[in-house]
């Protein structure tokens, strides 16, 4: 099932400061609970994300694939 | 008569001016367009200059130049601070005076708040703005060997390459002093390698180790202990410190925030291609002040003070404005006191850092006096 997302980040086309920069940078502002949803066109998003979600102790809802660019979606959990 | 009101007296603001007095000299002269340039500091500072100020190898007189020496004489100079932008009724107001503009250019940069991260004023040094760099300078000289821990704080932050750079320069400063083997520098850095873009990353992780110098990845202080002199991250880990050098968090000017034209951390909604204001078609934002996902550089600065000069002169003059902002970004990277390397990138170009070397090292020691000339719009 979709899950709604509070917040989308499009950050595709970036190299640097880079999505995952991005993401954390979300999570610090976004309150726990909420759904962010991050955008990249670099593939190493796909796997570096979720890494990092795991190690923080955050949830990912999942990664799905759309034309030419990943969608991560990811809650804040504590 | 039309009038352009640029907010803002760093490399952004200051280049956008220029460029602008450049396009536009005839009609300036012909008083149906005037450009007036907002800064709330006279004079104005050379950044980069200050990762070479805390090691001495540059001096105050190098990096600060008065903003009267910079700008073109057709723009029309206030040193006065700006307060409040309002995009909707197209007027700026500051200290001292209001001003109606046509065309807006936000070039109002970032700061350091260390103050974000409890514990750092007590405990942390930084160089990212000339107050912190002149106590880590004091701090530098008298460092007599232990552990200093390099850590990037927060994201986006200016220069992505600067705390690299800084902690080659490190080894270097602490080889020349003879107290390398009594000391152990730690990196840290937010995402799982040493940099955001792989072909630095890898080549700084070999370099790092070549020097013996430690790194952790996925590292994001939320505290600093000033007592127990230690971090602590979001992660849960923690890392001890007799010296730290930390890349604070980075926010937004205070007018932004105070104007409620920003993002949560005081950053515009920019195009990304044209650099307008989202939602207003005659305003702009350079630099640090955007929020765009490209490097907070004062080489993007430049590159965008381009963009925005040209397209606003095109429609000045009556011709289409086809002036695009693609990422570019340039930007060097010392690797000590003797080589350096410098890489480029786009939206579309990923970076390839060329072999450190003396050359590169040179040029970025000659472009740290040759600056002043970008600034003016030379260069």
């Amino acid at each position: 099932m979709e899950v709604k997302s509070d917040r989308v980040i499009d950050a595709r086309g970036s190299y640097c400061p880079g999505p995952l920069m991005e993401l954390i940078k979300a999570i610090k502002e976004e309150e726990v609970g909420k759904v962010i949803e991050v955008w990249s066109s670099d593939k190493s998003s796909a796997k570096d994300i979720p890494e990092w979600v795991k190690k923080a102790g955050h949830e990912l809802i999942g990664v799905f694939e759309e034309d030419g660019y990943w969608r991560i979606v990811v809650r804040k959990t504590k | 008569m039309k009038r352009i009101v640029v907010v803002g007296g760093g490399v952004a603001g200051t280049l956008t001016a220029n460029y602008l007095a450049s396009h536009l000299r005839d009609e300036i002269r012909e008083k149906r367009i005037s450009i007036t340039l907002i800064s709330d500091k006279d004079k104005q500072l050379y950044e980069p200059g200050l990762l070479y100020l805390i090691f001495n190898r540059l001096y105050e007189s190098d990096i600060f130049m008065p903003i009267k020496y910079l700008v073109d004489p057709l723009i029309d100079l206030k040193i006065e601070t700006a307060t409040k932008i309002d995009l909707d009724n197209e007027k700026v107001y500051t200290d001292k005076n209001g001003y109606d503009y046509d065309y807006l250019v936000i070039a109002t940069g970032s700061r350091v708040v260390p103050e974000e991260i409890p514990g750092l004023t007590e405990a942390g040094y930084w160089f990212y703005n000339y107050e912190g760099a002149v106590k880590l300078r004091e701090a530098l000289a008298n460092f007599a060997g232990g552990k200093i821990v390099v850590s990037v704080m927060g994201v986006p932050h200016k220069c992505p390459v600067a705390p690299i750079e800084v902690t080659f320069m490190l080894h270097d400063f602490l080889k020349l002093h003879g107290i390398r083997d009594k000391s152990q520098i730690v990196y840290t850095y937010p995402i799982n390698k040493v940099f955001t873009m792989d072909p630095v990353a890898e080549m700084v992780e070999r370099m790092f180790e070549e020097r013996g110098i430690e790194y952790r990845t996925f590292f994001n202080p939320i505290e600093v202990d000033a007592k127990n002199r230690k971090i602590i991250t979001l992660e849960g880990e923690e890392e001890s410190f007799d010296l730290l050098i930390s890349i604070p968090p980075h926010k937004g000017a205070k007018i932004i925030f105070d104007s409620g034209i920003g993002d949560k951390s005081g950053f515009v909604p920019t195009d990304r291609f044209t650099l307008r204001v989202e939602g207003y078609d005659n305003a702009y934002a350079v630099g640090d002040a955007t929020n765009l996902p490209v490097s907070k550089a004062g080489s993007v600065a430049h590159f965008e003070a381009e963009v925005v000069s040209e397209n606003i002169a095109a429609e000045i003059k009556g011709y289409p404005p086809t002036a695009v902002y693609t990422g570019k970004a340039f930007c060097f990277i010392e690797t000590g006191f003797e080589e350096a390397t410098y890489i480029w990138f786009d939206y579309y170009t990923p970076p390839m850092p060329v072999k450190p070397n003396k050359f590169v090292h040179w040029m970025k020691m000659a472009y740290n006096k040759a600056y002043w000339l970008t600034a003016r719009g030379i260069l």
